[in-house]
């Protein structure tokens, strides 16, 4: 790769209590690319996700985003740094019940001090990008799975993030949800220009990467590159 | 799968010529491997032989321009073989299970027979999925059809390596 | 026997439910148990009322006591005096020998000039605050009265030995035995019987509010429960049972822990109220009556609550439906019930009377006004929270959790709500009585006290101002010594008429303070003439006193003046009054029949009043000082409020637990979307925000609705005492500040663990 990665882990350890949850892990996100994070639950790719999206801090080794070790940065500016550069989106349980999906959507602009009128604006173009303009003004309870994933990758990309961290998007979709999911992401990730990081035990969801790292033990065990 | 079979498929929406069924085959299912005109004439002819297709001849046309109807026998034969179950294959795992067995009592690592096989099985999977988007909804079942299987194949690769791990860790210990 | 079966599985659910069993659990018996120790109090007040009138009853001084020849008796005189603002009693004892009869906690005679004092009052005395009250009845301090003789321990109460009273003055009882006295407990007048039928309204509904909502207390979590049993076979009457077995469990659990607070707490109580209420610890007995009816009422209570809370879920195999959640709540039949409670107040625009009819229609009013509130707030926030728009994130995130699901809130918020409602009432009737009694409206200009209760046989109006202008912030001293007139005979030789008129002697500064005196100088008379008196005829002349020879003409110059306001001579139907300054007696020297000594105190000295009171009560320790404009309570009114007052705050207290139980509760259940919220960069101050509009928003919706209710009460209460309509704002100030504060405090209580919820490494639980 002639380029610098965008996003690089170096020998990452971090231990919950007496269970180390990541061994000297490694890994490199170079921009726009799509990186699936494969392995065995419990294998530590969910803690490694976390940590090179600041959320966690790893009890030792260095995380570098765009040349900043967010290691060393203050919560605030890590908060700050997740508000603006990076997008998120969970299995399920992430979209806030009470507010529609539009204001799903719009709440990471807000959060970053859009106004209230422009920040809906943006959401609602992201609504239609996934197809989901239907449930525009539905809480999410009264969306299915699908479009609530849907709802919430428009979430993760409305800011225009850098990198979007993705945990078991598809988790909770059958096959063919999770399949337009995917398509609908990818598309939408490649045309920001968006890195993702991908967390997924599935082969199928993980063929919509550029390629992939297996975690095993804590340990980042393969890397392929195709390109 | 029997390529007689598909074009007696494709001849139930009208009688055909050769050189049309050929085109129809590919479109639908030959992105793999396109059908020689050999194997078309060839497969026709015995199809033919066991009166399952019959030959409309056009009056004042060349030897060429022979056009293909399915029989009676040959509606119920398509019948007959859509409802039976095909032979499930065991793909890939006989090689792979060799070749995990093998690595594991040389000593070698059988997770790093195991990751090369998942990258070799994820580049194919990628090439699968991004012919399936640009494609349309038959290029979509095919390749879906193969993306099961290959997936398949990884869950198998999953499976029996954390079951190795345990296995080493018996034959160690 | 297969419906105590499914009880019991409840019970055993409840306590097998694991970790979020057992919280739950505790949460509903902290909760109850909170609400049955306040029943528990409540139901000691009878208990605790009789021992202080029991003790109370054994140190009366009856007013005429038969006195058996030949045995021992003892002279007395009551004296009150004050501390500022502690009333402080006293019983002035001259034994007519060793073996005269003794006050309970007393233990042996008193010499003259001995002090026993009670261990509250020793505590003020050995005080350094205390300087003013030095020396007020002596210092020869011989003793402590024992809790025999006291109704509490915070009361203010002293002996003094003394030589000094004679038999014929008429404020001395000559008694042979202490006690028997009629009615010193005082007997609640309707108005005090008014105020405290609403004082235990007002305290009590919040309890049961409070009580229904911590039964609810993790209710989610046990519908979810009750789900998986009917996936599992339980019919819809099954799970009720079961859910009845275990709210039956948390109420047994809160009867004890209400039990063992009441223990821990009573004691505290005890020397916590203010001196006027105070009482022993042991005597803190519930009525057995009263806690039966406790034991009983509150499961019943708690179960029946739990029924209907289960009416509005749909308890499905697969899941749990919220019935209502869609449903817009109306408003037509949640007024009914406060209307139909103000038509029942209807009685008191005419007046306060005793008849029971009219009592129980005054209570059953403001029962269902209060309830009202209740009633109406559920709609109001309802309605409101929809018509909110836009605004911050941490705002809109509250919004529509409230647009969402404003019951829990509400229900904690409506305790609020009726006890402000009802202090507001009370309050506003406190402040009514205290305006319509006469004095609230004295004029203070000159002199701000008055020394009453003088014997005018004692010592003379020039000792009185000797001695009280040497006080220590006392800067002038007038008296005005009043003496009964009757009207001369015409011709020497008849009779003088029967006829009595009162003349008071003072200087101008001191008829000021009686009667509305545009210009005044030494020398000129004035008649007061209240509505509906004739003004005796100038040139009229009088005898002064008890002697014919002092006769005294009313001459013609004589002034028509209205009465002060605020004074007792203002009301109709008063015999109109002569009052003269000294220089137009012509030197006659009568025999006074009253004397009242005014005060000037400068303000600027700390406890000058006090100083004041300390040098009258050297002069003669039976007199009885008050300010001329008392504090617009009498001290019994100030005793509701305290107690009121008391109440309110362990009710914000209680309300302010139950709405940091509910956030907590909720908190927890949003764990995994908190710290989702938090990894996509959501700020701590942001989600702190959304907990503090999310209780403000119904609290402040809440305290308007008891604004306006406990006004529209006090006009109600008003009416029935005559009094002018006023609404106490610092009252309305003062809850609302409260509520404010409990507002702001529960969101504090509740930051901690949503700080720990929003810890990144939450998500993991996932």
């Amino acid at each position: 790769m002639p380029t610098e990665p965008l996003l690089t882990a170096e020998d990452l350890h971090l231990s919950f209590g007496s269970t180390p949850a990541l061994d000297s892990a490694s890994v490199e996100v170079h921009a726009g690319e799509i990186l699936a994070l494969m392995g065995p639950s419990g294998s530590g790719k969910s803690t490694l996700l976390h940590c090179l999206a600041g959320i966690l801090t790893p009890d030792s080794g260095r995380v570098t985003y765009a040349g900043r070790d967010l290691t060393a940065l203050h919560d605030n500016e890590r908060s700050a740094l997740r508000r603006s550069e990076f997008g998120f989106v969970f299995q399920f349980g992430q979209l806030v019940p009470e507010l529609t999906c539009l204001e799903n959507v719009a709440l990471p602009l807000r959060l970053g001090g859009a106004s209230r009128r422009a920040a809906l604006r943006s959401a609602e173009a992201w609504l239609e990008r996934l197809e989901v303009s239907d449930v525009a003004d539905k809480r999410p309870g009264q969306a299915s799975g699908g479009q609530g994933q849907r709802v919430a990758v428009a979430r993760a990309l409305v800011t225009r993030p850098k990198v979007v961290f993705a945990d078991e998007p598809t988790g909770a979709l059958d096959s063919l949800n999770g399949e337009r999911v995917m398509e609908l992401f990818v598309a939408a990730a490649r045309d920001t220009g968006a890195a993702v990081v991908l967390v997924t035990h599935e082969p199928r969801v993980a063929a919509y990467s550029d390629h992939e790292a297996v975690v095993r033990d804590g340990r980042v065990r393969a890397r392929e590159y195709v390109r | 799968m029997s390529i007689g079979h598909a074009l007696l498929g494709l001849l139930e929406g009208g009688p055909r010529h050769g050189y049309d069924l050929k085109r129809s085959y590919d479109e639908r299912f030959g992105q793999d491997r396109p059908l020689a005109y050999g194997q078309v004439y060839s497969t026709l002819a015995r199809l033919l032989k066991n009166g399952l297709v019959e030959v409309e001849s056009e009056p004042g046309a060349g030897p060429e321009r022979k056009k293909y109807a399915i029989t009676d026998a040959g509606v119920s034969d398509v019948g007959g073989w859509l409802a039976r179950p095909e032979k499930p294959e065991p793909y890939l795992q006989s090689t792979l299970y060799t070749k995990v067995v093998l690595a594991l009592l040389t000593g070698h690592d059988a997770n790093d027979v195991l990751d090369t096989q998942r990258s070799a099985h994820l580049r194919l999977m990628r090439d699968l999925t991004r012919r399936k988007a640009g494609g349309d909804l038959a290029d979509q079942l095919i390749c879906d059809h193969a993306l099961f299987h290959l997936e398949a194949d990884l869950r198998w690769l999953e499976l029996t390596a954390a079951r190795l791990q345990q296995l080493a860790a018996q034959v160690r210990a | 026997m297969r419906r105590i079966a499914d009880l019991a599985l409840g019970v055993r659910l409840s306590v097998g439910g694991g970790r979020s069993g057992w919280t739950r659990l505790a949460l509903i018996a902290v909760g109850v148990g909170l609400g049955v120790a306040m029943l528990l109090i409540a139901a000691s007040i009878p208990t605790v009322l009789e021992s202080r009138t029991a003790r109370a009853d054994a140190r009366s001084v009856a007013w005429d006591q038969q006195l058996t020849p030949g045995e021992p008796t003892v002279l007395t005189q009551e004296v009150r005096s004050t501390f500022r603002d502690s009333p402080i009693v006293g019983l002035l004892l001259q034994p007519d020998g060793d073996d005269a009869p003794l006050p309970p906690g007393l233990t042996e005679q008193l010499a003259p000039g001995d002090l026993v004092v009670s261990p509250a009052l020793a505590d003020l005395l050995a005080s350094d605050d205390a300087d003013a009250l030095q020396g007020r009845w002596g210092e020869r301090v011989v003793g402590t009265i024992g809790t025999e003789g006291l109704t509490g321990p915070n009361e203010l109460r002293f002996y003094l030995g003394t030589d000094e009273l004679t038999a014929e003055s008429a404020s001395t009882r000559r008694i042979q035995t202490f006690g028997g006295a009629q009615g010193t407990s005082e007997g609640l007048g309707p108005v005090l019987l008014l105020l405290a039928l609403v004082g235990m309204v007002v305290l009590l509904l919040p309890v049961a509010i409070f009580i229904s909502t911590a039964v609810r207390f993790g209710s989610e979590n046990r519908d979810r429960r009750l789900a998986a049993l009917r996936l599992v076979g339980a019919d819809v009457g099954m799970t009720r049972r079961i859910a009845a077995g275990e709210t039956l469990a948390g109420a047994a659990g809160g009867l004890a822990v209400g039990a063992l607070l009441f223990l821990l707490i009573g004691p505290v109580v005890a020397y916590a109220v203010p001196a006027g209420m105070g009482f022993y610890p042991e005597d803190l007995r519930p009525a057995p009556a009263l806690v039966a009816l406790t034991v009983v009422l509150v499961p019943a209570t708690t179960v029946l609550v739990t029924l209907s809370a289960l009416k509005q879920v749909l308890v499905e195999p697969l899941g749990v439906v919220r019935r209502a959640s869609e449903r817009r709540r109306r408003f037509w039949w949640r007024l009914v019930v406060p209307v139909v409670g103000l038509a029942l107040l209807t009685p008191l625009i005419g007046g306060l009377d005793t008849s029971l009819v009219s009592q129980v229609m005054v209570v059953a009013g403001l029962v269902l006004v209060l309830v009202g509130v209740a009633l109406i707030l559920p709609w109001l926030v309802e309605a409101t929270v929809h018509r909110l728009r836009g605004g911050g994130v941490a705002w809109e995130l509250a919004v529509r959790r409230l647009q969402l699901d404003s019951g829990t809130a509400v229900r904690a918020v409506s305790g609020i709500a009726v006890s402000v409602a009802g202090l507001i009432a009370v309050q506003g009737l406190v402040g009514a009585i205290g305006t319509v009694s006469p004095w609230g409206q004295a004029d203070t200009s000159t002199f701000q006290a008055t020394v009453l209760d003088i014997d005018p046989e004692g010592d003379s109006a020039e000792v009185w101002e000797r001695e009280l202008s040497r006080a220590e912030g006392v800067t002038g001293v007038g008296t005005l010594t009043s003496v009964w007139a009757r009207s001369a005979p015409a011709q020497a030789g008849q009779s003088v008429s029967d006829d009595e008129t009162l003349i008071d002697i003072g200087t101008c500064e001191v008829l000021a303070q009686e009667a509305q005196i545009d210009s005044c100088d030494d020398g000129d008379v004035f008649v007061v003439e209240p509505d509906g008196t004739t003004a005796p005829a100038s040139g009229s002349t009088y005898v002064l006193g008890a002697e014919q020879d002092t006769r005294w003409t009313l001459p013609a110059s004589a002034e028509a003046v209205a009465p002060a306001p605020g004074t007792v001579g203002s009301l109709s139907g008063m015999p109109a009054r002569i009052m003269v300054t000294p220089g137009a007696l012509g030197g006659i020297d009568v025999t006074p029949g009253a004397i009242t000594v005014y005060v000037a105190l400068d303000p600027a000295v700390p406890d000058a009043p006090d100083h004041m009171r300390t040098a009258a009560a050297q002069v003669d320790p039976a007199d009885y000082e008050s300010p001329i404009a008392p504090e617009r309570t009498t001290l019994i009114l100030g005793n509701v409020r305290e107690a009121l007052l008391v109440g309110t705050v362990a009710l914000l207290a209680l309300i302010g637990v139950s709405m940091l139980v509910n956030v907590i509760e909720q908190l927890r259940e949003r764990r995994q979307l908190l710290a989702v919220l938090t990894a996509f960069g959501t700020r701590r101050r942001t989600l702190g925000g959304s907990v503090l509009f999310q209780i403000a928003i119904p609290v402040a919706l809440g305290l308007a609705l008891a604004v306006v209710t406990g006004s529209v009460l006090t006009l109600a209460l008003q009416a029935a005492v005559d009094a002018s309509p006023a609404f106490d704002w610092r009252t309305i100030g003062m809850t609302s500040g409260a509520a404010a504060l409990v507002v702001l405090l529960t969101t504090a209580g509740s930051l901690p663990l949503l700080w720990h919820l929003t810890r990144p490494g939450n998500l993991r639980s996932e």
